[in-house]
């Protein structure tokens, strides 16, 4: 119990008693740093179910209730401080979690038009494995990479050009119907004007009737069907479809049986020649995003 | 027999504090050592057999309430309550700096030789984390703890007087 005193000046103590003291610190340190080596040692090489383990698991279960007593002393400091903490991270924890919205946000709008771009395109696939697909052609798939500014003019670029086999004045259809055909090439990409643009035309054929005529641009969005004779008959509801024509080594720019349009108003007078036809287009001209080109087989004529 | 009881008794309520509350305490990823602070005023009060055997006894208890390898924290704590009570018995008691160095050094020391044991006996040892990444904050949390710790310290094993001393030193 003395040991508990010996912190002694120097200048207090003889040298025998400072000799004892040094030893007997010495000795007590010695005797302890060798006693927890000894507890390292036996510990490691003794079984879980060894005496060291015992005795740590009894006092283990011996400490549970005073660790209990000061967790549940503490618990209403913690809960305070924690509250403390919450507050003053409120701030920057509001910043992130504005960031991780608006991160979420844009991810969420390519996500939405990932999922718009991948239903037209199964659409499309559909498409080109249904009996309406015309077999003498390869299909080029191509994104709508740009439009065309002014209004007057009724493009779109797409995203194939001659590398992929694209030439001027390819169709260019979807799953709906027909879209236009190629009128640049360019090594990557082709300009496509539209058959909404008033220098488009197509022949066109009643499916019902077999009545043939030239669809091109009409008022607003629909399409004008002129050529069509009063003895031919024509019905609204109709849907007409590319002639698809060949007059000797002549042939029509589209492939037979691509839908165009479809009949909304037919009519005549005595002083014309031919019926006066408005179709409305199968195809949205404007909501495109990806569209088939029709390129045609090698050998085929 | 009283002061041994009373060094006893305040080292047991700091593992028991640390076990409990200040392990689970994160502070700018740095956790507070209660226990460690403890031993230190106790050894600094006390001198080198005192800081060295409660050392033992706060590590034993540490190990056991945590189930860890009993004898790791006993021989750190016992190094450094060992040597904490030489500087204090030496020339570091009466000094008001005093607690503070000691509590520094002997955060980043102990830091250091856990770290090598663990290593050597095949436990993680994440250096970096260790040494780096919480070491600072840990000495910021032991030296706040410091001073109110010190001070209950002092009120529990009050310094002997000058005349005590004699006495025990003679015998």
């Amino acid at each position: 119990m003395a040991a508990i005193g010996s912190s002694a000046q120097r200048s207090t103590s003889t040298p025998s008693v400072r000799a004892n003291a040094v030893m007997r610190r010495r000795l007590v340190v010695g005797i302890l740093c060798v006693l927890s080596l000894a507890l390292v040692t036996v510990y490691f090489r003794e079984s879980d179910s060894g005496f060291l383990h015992g005795l740590q698991s009894t006092g283990a279960s011996v400490l549970r209730p005073f660790e209990v007593a000061a967790d549940r002393v503490a618990s209403p400091f913690e809960d305070a401080s924690s509250w403390f903490g919450g507050l003053l991270h409120a701030k920057s924890d509001n910043k992130k979690l504005r960031k991780e919205v608006d991160e979420l946000r844009a991810q969420q709008i390519v996500n939405l038009a990932a999922l718009r771009e991948n239903q037209q395109l199964k659409q499309q696939l559909k498409y080109l494995e249904s009996p309406r697909y015309p077999q003498d052609y390869r299909p080029v798939v191509a994104r709508v990479i740009a439009r065309a500014p002014s209004q007057f003019a009724q493009q779109i670029v797409v995203s194939a050009g001659k590398n992929q086999g694209i030439s001027k004045h390819d169709a260019v259809v979807t799953a709906e119907g027909l879209v236009g055909e190629v009128t640049k090439v360019a090594s990557n990409v082709a300009q496509v004007t539209l058959l909404s643009d008033d220098s488009g035309a197509v022949s066109v054929l009643d499916i019902k009737t077999n009545a043939s005529g030239i669809a091109q641009q009409g008022i607003s969005n629909s399409l004008t069907v002129d050529q069509v004779t009063k003895d031919q008959v024509v019905n609204r509801g109709d849907v007409l479809v590319t002639a698809g024509w060949r007059s000797g080594d002549l042939s029509s720019l589209y492939p037979r049986g691509i839908q165009v349009c479809q009949v909304t108003q037919v009519g005549q007078s005595d002083t014309d020649l031919y019926k006066q036809i408005q179709c409305d287009p199968f195809v949205h001209f404007s909501t495109l995003e990806a569209v088939i080109v029709l390129v045609r087989k090698a050998g085929s004529k | 027999m009283i002061d041994w009881l009373k060094a006893a008794a305040f080292v047991f309520v700091a593992a028991i504090l640390q076990v409990s509350v200040f392990s689970g305490v994160k502070i700018l990823h740095g956790t507070p050592d209660l226990l460690l602070v403890a031993i230190i005023c106790v050894a600094l009060l006390r001198g080198p057999i005192v800081g060295a055997a409660i050392g033992f006894w706060g590590g034993l208890l540490v190990d056991t309430a945590n189930l860890g390898t009993l004898g790791v924290t006993s021989l750190l704590l016992t190094v450094a309550g060992y040597w904490i009570g030489r500087y204090g018995e030496t020339n570091g008691r009466d000094r008001s700096h005093a607690p503070f160095v000691s509590v520094v050094v002997i955060t980043f020391l102990y830091a250091l030789g856990s770290l090598a044991f663990h290593y050597v006996l095949g436990d993680p040892a994440p250096a970096r984390e260790v040494l780096w990444s919480t070491l600072f904050q840990a000495m910021a949390l032991n030296l706040i703890l410091t001073w109110p710790v010190y001070a209950l310290a002092r009120i529990l094993l009050p310094a002997p007087t000058r005349r005590e001393r004699v006495v025990h030193a003679v015998g």
